[in-house]
């Protein structure tokens, strides 16, 4: 292990200061830890990292070698071919199961800091004003993309640059989808998201906010206006428990939560007009990355925080270093544990969860072992719920475009470069996927806005 | 005014790109939400002309928008009560009730609201039905307006009842006697038209024996629930448009969710018009009482800052 050098930690707040209020949590390296880290990559390596770790195929030694020389441009110049959005990537991947996780020193329990060398070389460049090369050969040609989320992000900004003329339109009055509504602050600074806007519209990218396709604009009425449409609305459609009592006043599903505090600043409020109750006592349902920034985010607002979760700890499904925060910060966990029952003593707000008791079963289609009911249900009393248990693909636009085809998921279906079944129309994300991430959502932007490249080229 | 500032602002967005004006509507981005007309209707109801070309082009009636009036602000729900998709205009008519409300007040012709988005949720389920009525209640008045007047000129014959607390209250009695073939209008404490609640008035035409195809109606909770009591099993299509509290308004939060039929629908993008037979009216008033101690706090900073 001394051969292969220490791993760089990147500096993360103390828990009792960074629970008092929504800055980032972990700060970014500087330059000369990115070098001492970048050099500790080993020479000829077969890089598993960037060919099975890493969805889109970062290339991870290039970049590395780069930046252990200081030529920390090139490195950028490098990332953005694959990650258009660094400092974006770099804070949100599950490194540890991706790039991280694929790492060649990875079993010697020290595996190359690339998340945290990405954010560096990606924020190193939003603060120097690098931007990126756009082609100067003009197609003469348009393209709609529909959701700015990163797949919209990545479609744009590889056609813009390619020569395309592309219009973003989004819903919101601010661009970003889950980066922006959903990822808290003190995870993802909102600044961090504008100033990649910023560098899109540098480049030509125009951007409409306030459009909602369906219904402002059709799909069909797009694809009269532009030679190609992309959707990358995401699966924002929030699932619920069908427990009785789920909608009692206080009981909020986590994307009305987050959206409240991220996108409407309820955090701020009165500052901000958008309230948000702020309970005593917290329940989060659910444990994936959503639930995850939930309850840190109740807990910022003061409140004393749990987590029910209906499997064990070793099935949860959010980035093991959120979950670790999540702990630091004083986050408690109730495993085994499934609510059956709201209750609300003064039958408008709710009161307390009739839970039910958990017990690891026979292992399912996912492997992990299937929770099964003990039958024991105890009462636990709380004054503000909030479900994190998933999301259906944002029906919206499937609803309103005959012709599109969905699976009973309610996913658009595509073929293997992403063409959905009417011509001309192409769709990439969480609305093909389901609910997935942050890279595999601009994985799937890269390999639609290369078909619609050679799509377009071709007519 | 409205020509003027069309001709002075009216290019298209899209002019000096590759793509003309989507549906070939003059498209001015940059001038949504421009306040182009404001007016007091009664005290602490006004009535608000809006540029929203994109969303003119494409309302229907039983639609709504969104607004937001600074950064800062709430993203708030308003029912389109006309638009003319040529000019590119919208009106929506409130009352003052919250923050929000009363910073909209405070902004003035000429003005531009910081966000717009729509038209959201379906259209509301007109078509010929033969003898229909339609209530409205408060500012539920302006908002059945534009379904009163689609359903008269699908050439429906069209009974209207129209309610307020006094008359001094009561909104566009005028605009749905034009839209109507017959009108009542009802105030709970009788200074106009018949004393006692809009459901009481068409418990009355029931009892007269007067039959409905179809019926809608639009206004706080209670008044809904009590007109769909009163036509249970009388008038076989009843339709009420909800108003539950929202915050995105394209249905990826949840927050104005509501069961139908044991069901959990949103009613922004699956309403806001349900078989009212259907809706679980108790849940719906439980909901919206959810930030009555927030709100509070948020109208006494702005009383407070007024005063300064
Ligand atoms: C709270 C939370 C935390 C997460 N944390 C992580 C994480 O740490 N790491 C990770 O990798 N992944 C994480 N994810 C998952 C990840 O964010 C998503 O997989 C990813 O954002 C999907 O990208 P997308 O572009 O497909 O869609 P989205 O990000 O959902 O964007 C879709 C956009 O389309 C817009 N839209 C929808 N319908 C319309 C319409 N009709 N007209 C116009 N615009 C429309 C929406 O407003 C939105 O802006 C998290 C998800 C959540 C909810
Ligand atoms: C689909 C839809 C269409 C609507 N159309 C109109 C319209 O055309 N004209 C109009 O004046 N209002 C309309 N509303 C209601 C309007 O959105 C609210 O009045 C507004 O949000 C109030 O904001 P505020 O900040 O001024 O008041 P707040 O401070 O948010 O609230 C003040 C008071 O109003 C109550 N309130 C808030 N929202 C609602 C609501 N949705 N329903 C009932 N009571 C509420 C609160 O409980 C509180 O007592 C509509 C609502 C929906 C969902
Ligand atoms: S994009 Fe994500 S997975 Fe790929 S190398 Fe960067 S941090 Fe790792
Ligand atoms: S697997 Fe690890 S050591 Fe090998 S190239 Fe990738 S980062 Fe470097
Ligand atoms: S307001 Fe968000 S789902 Fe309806």
């Amino acid at each position: 292990m001394s051969k292969v050098g220490k791993r760089i930690q990147a500096r993360t707040r103390p828990a009792c200061e960074r629970v008092k209020d929504f800055n980032e949590v972990e700060l970014v390296i500087n330059e000369e830890e990115a070098i001492r880290e970048a050099a500790r990559d080993i020479k000829y390596c077969v890089a598993p990292c960037m060919n099975r770790g890493c969805p889109v195929n970062v290339e991870i030694p290039t970049m590395l070698k780069l930046v252990s020389q200081g030529k920390i441009k090139e490195a950028y110049e490098s990332l953005i071919t694959r990650t258009p959005v660094p400092s974006i990537t770099g804070r949100v991947c599950q490194q540890e199961v991706q790039c991280e996780g694929s790492c060649v020193l990875d079993r010697l329990g020290e595996p190359i800091a690339i998340g945290a060398i990405e954010k560096f070389v990606g924020d190193w460049a939003l603060e120097n004003g690098i931007e990126v090369a756009v082609s100067s050969q003009k197609k003469g040609k348009s393209v709609a993309v529909v959701g700015s989320g990163p797949a919209g992000i990545v479609v744009a900004s590889e056609l813009q640059r390619a020569g395309y003329d592309v219009t973003v339109f989004e819903a919101f009055h601010e661009p970003g989808g889950v980066l922006t509504y959903g990822i808290p602050e003190f995870r993802l600074p909102k600044r961090i998201v504008r100033r990649e806007f910023e560098k899109l519209k540098n480049i030509g990218v125009k951007l409409e906010l306030g459009a909602v396709i369906g219904t402002t604009y059709t799909v069909d009425e797009l694809l009269k206006n532009f030679n190609a449409v992309f959707l990358g609305v995401g699966a924002g459609r929030p699932m619920f428990l069908n427990a009785p009592g789920e909608n009692y006043a206080n009981i909020y599903t986590a994307n009305e939560f987050l959206t409240r505090v991220n996108l409407m600043k309820s955090y701020k409020f009165p500052e901000y007009d958008t309230p948000l109750h702020i309970g005593r006592k917290v329940a989060v349902i659910g444990a994936g990355n959503t639930a995850m920034d939930a309850a840190r985010s109740a807990l910022r607002l003061g409140a004393e925080t749990y987590i029910i979760y209906r499997r064990g700890r070793a099935e949860m499904t959010g980035r093991a270093v959120e979950v670790h925060h999540a702990e630091e910060e004083g986050v408690k966990f109730m495993f085994y544990s499934s609510p059956s029952e709201f209750l609300a003593a003064d039958g408008i707000n709710v009161s307390g969860i009739k839970i039910m008791k958990m017990k690891p079963g026979e292992p399912d289609r996912t492997g992990r072992p299937r929770p099964v009911p003990t039958g024991e249900i105890v009462n636990f009393d709380v004054d503000m719920v909030i479900t994190a248990i998933g999301f259906y693909p944002n029906p919206l636009i499937p609803g309103m475009t005959p012709g599109l085809k969905t699976d009973d998921h309610g996913r658009v279906v595509v073929d293997l470069e992403g063409r959905t079944s009417i011509s001309g129309v192409y769709a990439g994300g969480d609305i093909v996927t389901g609910e997935s991430t942050v890279i595999e959502a601009m994985g799937w932007g890269r390999r639609v806005a290369k078909t619609i490249n050679r799509d377009l080229s071709r007519t | 005014m409205i020509e003027d500032f069309l001709k002075m602002h009216g290019k298209c967005y899209y002019s000096t790109t590759a793509n003309p004006c989507i549906g070939g509507t003059v498209l001015d981005i940059a001038r949504e939400g421009t306040i182009l007309e404001k007016e007091e209707l009664t005290t602490n109801i006004y009535e608000m002309k809006l540029y929203a070309p994109k969303i003119a082009r494409a309302a229907h009636a039983g639609q709504f928008m969104l607004l937001m009036v600074d950064e800062k602000g709430e993203r708030v729900p308003m029912t389109m009560v006309d638009w003319d998709s040529t000019q590119g205009w919208i009106d929506i008519v409130y009352q003052e009730v919250g923050t929000t409300t009363i910073k909209l007040t405070g902004h003035g012709v000429g003005d531009r609201l910081f966000y717009v988005a729509g038209p959201l949720g379906k259209p509301s389920r007109v078509g010929k039905f033969g003898r229909v009525v339609v209530i409205g209640g408060g500012v539920g008045v302006p908002a059945v307006y534009p379904i009163a007047r689609t359903l008269k000129l699908q050439g429906n014959y069209v009974v209207s009842i129209i309610g307020a607390k006094t008359s001094n209250a009561l909104v566009y009695e005028e605009k749905m006697k034009e839209v109507s073939d017959e009108l009542i209008v009802t105030t709970d404490d009788g200074s106009r038209g018949l004393k006692g609640f809009t459901s009481d008035a068409l418990r009355g035409l029931l009892l007269n024996g007067q039959e409905f195809n179809a019926m809608w109606s639009v206004g706080p909770t209670l008044m809904m629930k009590a007109c769909s009591d009163v036509a249970a099993g009388k008038i076989p299509n009843s339709f009420a448009s909800l108003n539950s509290l929202m915050v995105c308004g394209v249905g990826m939060c949840g927050a104005c969710r509501v069961t139908v039929k044991d069901k959990i629908l949103l009613t922004c993008v699956d309403g806001p018009e349900f078989i009212s037979y259907d809706v679980n009216w108790k849940e719906l008033a439980i909901r919206l009482k959810s930030y009555m101690r927030e709100e509070t706090v948020s109208l006494e900073m702005l009383r407070g800052a007024d005063k300064l």
